[in-house]
């Protein structure tokens, strides 16, 4: 099988810090050493309503049936800034670019406390929601792409990304919907008053934030998963998918290692990575 | 996004920088109560005063939770709050800002705490260029003696005992302030900023920067009149 992991050695190219399997996209994290992370770090990301806290939950259950220490993770649950932010949302002074970095916050804080702890103890980190939401949030909202990128340059490249995608944002608002939940202010995108009131913003925002994804999808390789379909047949996608990714053979080749391009300030995904994940592509 | 330099609005922004102790802001009260009563609208802005995100940096700074990287992008939130409130829009309605601390204190403290140089001037890439920018240099031995003087026990991170140099807080704050006041020293160039000599008179320090204040002033005002 192909594998866009390195080699066991550990190597240093200019400013890129690359970790035995692990890298990072850019900026190192200061006073972070430079170790052996031998867990996995899995990535669900999509939009507001597709299912990724349910199959987080369903994820992390059989993991742990099978025997994987999980731990599990998601954006504003920080110890650090999780509070704050939730304040700062319920008020209507909380501006583009502060929130941006108030979320950038929330998520290294994750990263340095949470994450790589797990990781670094052999831990499958399933994270609901990565960089890529953040980024697509600030995209949305006029901020400068180069900018966003730049500062979640420290993040750890996942293992995997899964992208629960629904195609239509109709379908998403009777997700919403029928969850009970209703129309959220930031998920409908409200503060950029795209419409007149919760649907037609939700559907203007939803569809725009797809549109994104759609385009990083390619850009940083994630694994597509049809979220239209049923629960079960998501959830056993992301299984096959994600055994190949735990329990299969690790083969480390130099070629792999020079495929990922890793800038400052533009952070690529290893595609190579993703291409052994590719699997399940044309079945759903 | 507007970036570093590409601000173009009619007021005027003034800050002051300094390591601690250099007496910065007991200069930027005098030129507040000078401003004010030579009629100009004057609005004040202090580092660390965002009403979003002050309670989370108190409680961040009592219970230890700040890495470098963290420490630096909760002060980076706390800054694009208060350029979004208290700085654009005042100067797009022509006031003055005064700013107690500006990016240049973030880049001194972050780059001495390990943050990458390029990185942390990325994060603060949206900052508004201040019209001057006054940098009161003092000594090293001065400004830890007015600081360890007058305060009965250093903060842990305004001591920089997070990052493990020296476990008397006394050090540490030695340590960490020459590391800082080298930044500040690199900066001058590179941003261009004004060296005060803040060993120098109170009085004589704040005559100078009147002086260089009211160059940009007066052009403000024969544009208006």
């Amino acid at each position: 099988m192909r594998c866009g992991c390195s080699s066991a050695n550990t190597l240093r190219r200019g400013e890129e810090k690359i970790i035995n399997q692990k890298h990072f996209y850019g900026t190192p994290l200061p006073g972070v050493e430079q170790e052996e992370y031998t867990g996995k770090l899995i990535v669900i990301e999509g939009t507001d309503g597709v299912g990724r806290s349910t199959h987080t939950a369903l994820l992390r259950t059989w993991l742990e049936s099978r025997g994987h220490a999980v731990l599990d993770t998601g954006m504003t649950r920080s110890v650090l800034a999780g509070r704050g932010i939730k304040e700062a949302k319920q008020g209507h002074t909380l501006g583009r670019l502060t929130m941006q970095l108030f979320y950038a916050t929330d998520f290294i804080d994750r990263l340095e406390n949470e994450m790589l702890p797990a990781l670094r103890a052999g831990f499958v980190v399933l994270t609901d929601r990565y960089i890529y939401s953040a980024m697509a949030r600030a995209e949305l909202r006029g901020i400068d792409t180069a900018w966003i990128r730049s500062i979640y340059s420290m993040a750890l490249v996942p293992d995997a990304v899964f992208y629960l995608r629904i195609s239509s944002p109709q379908q998403l608002v009777e997700r919403v919907l029928s969850s009970g939940r209703g129309f959220d202010y930031w998920e409908s995108g409200m503060d950029l008053h795209l419409g007149e009131d919760f649907y037609d913003s939700f559907i203007e925002y939803q569809k725009r934030m797809l549109k994104v994804f759609d385009r990083m999808s390619s850009e940083y390789g994630f694994h597509v998963l049809n979220a239209s379909r049923t629960v079960r047949s998501v959830a056993s996608d992301l299984r096959r998918a994600v055994t190949k990714l735990i329990d299969e053979p690790v083969t480390s080749t130099e070629d792999n290692v020079s495929q990922l391009q890793v800038v400052r300030d533009k952070p690529t995904a290893a595609k190579s990575t993703v291409k052994a994940l590719d699997l399940n592509k044309e079945a759903s | 996004m507007i970036s570093y330099g590409q601000h173009q609005f009619p007021g005027k922004l003034f800050v002051v920088e300094g390591t601690d102790g250099s007496g910065k802001s007991t200069q930027l009260a005098l030129l507040y109560q000078w401003l004010k009563a030579e009629g100009y609208p004057v609005f004040f802005s202090e580092w660390n005063s965002s009403p979003l995100v002050k309670d989370t940096t108190k409680r961040a700074k009592k219970r230890h939770l700040f890495t470098p990287a963290t420490f630096s992008l909760l002060h980076a939130t706390d800054f694009a709050d208060r350029t979004e409130r208290d700085i654009v829009p005042p100067l797009k309605a022509g006031a003055i800002v005064l700013a107690d601390r500006y990016i240049y204190t973030a880049f001194a403290r972050d780059v001495a705490r390990g943050c990458d140089r390029a990185w942390v001037r990325d994060v603060y890439s949206f900052a508004v260029k201040p019209t001057v920018a006054f940098f009161f240099r003092a000594p090293l031995d001065v400004a830890v003696d007015r600081i360890v003087s007058g305060r009965p026990n250093l903060k842990y991170y305004e001591a920089g005992m997070d990052l493990g140099w020296s476990d008397e807080p006394e050090e540490s704050f030695t340590i960490f302030q020459g590391k800082i006041l080298e930044e500040y020293d690199r900066m001058v160039s590179e941003f261009g900023l004004t060296v005060i000599d803040a060993t120098r008179s109170i009085e004589r320090q704040q005559r100078e920067m009147r002086l260089l204040i009211s160059q940009h002033l007066e052009k403000r005002r024969r544009k208006n009149h």
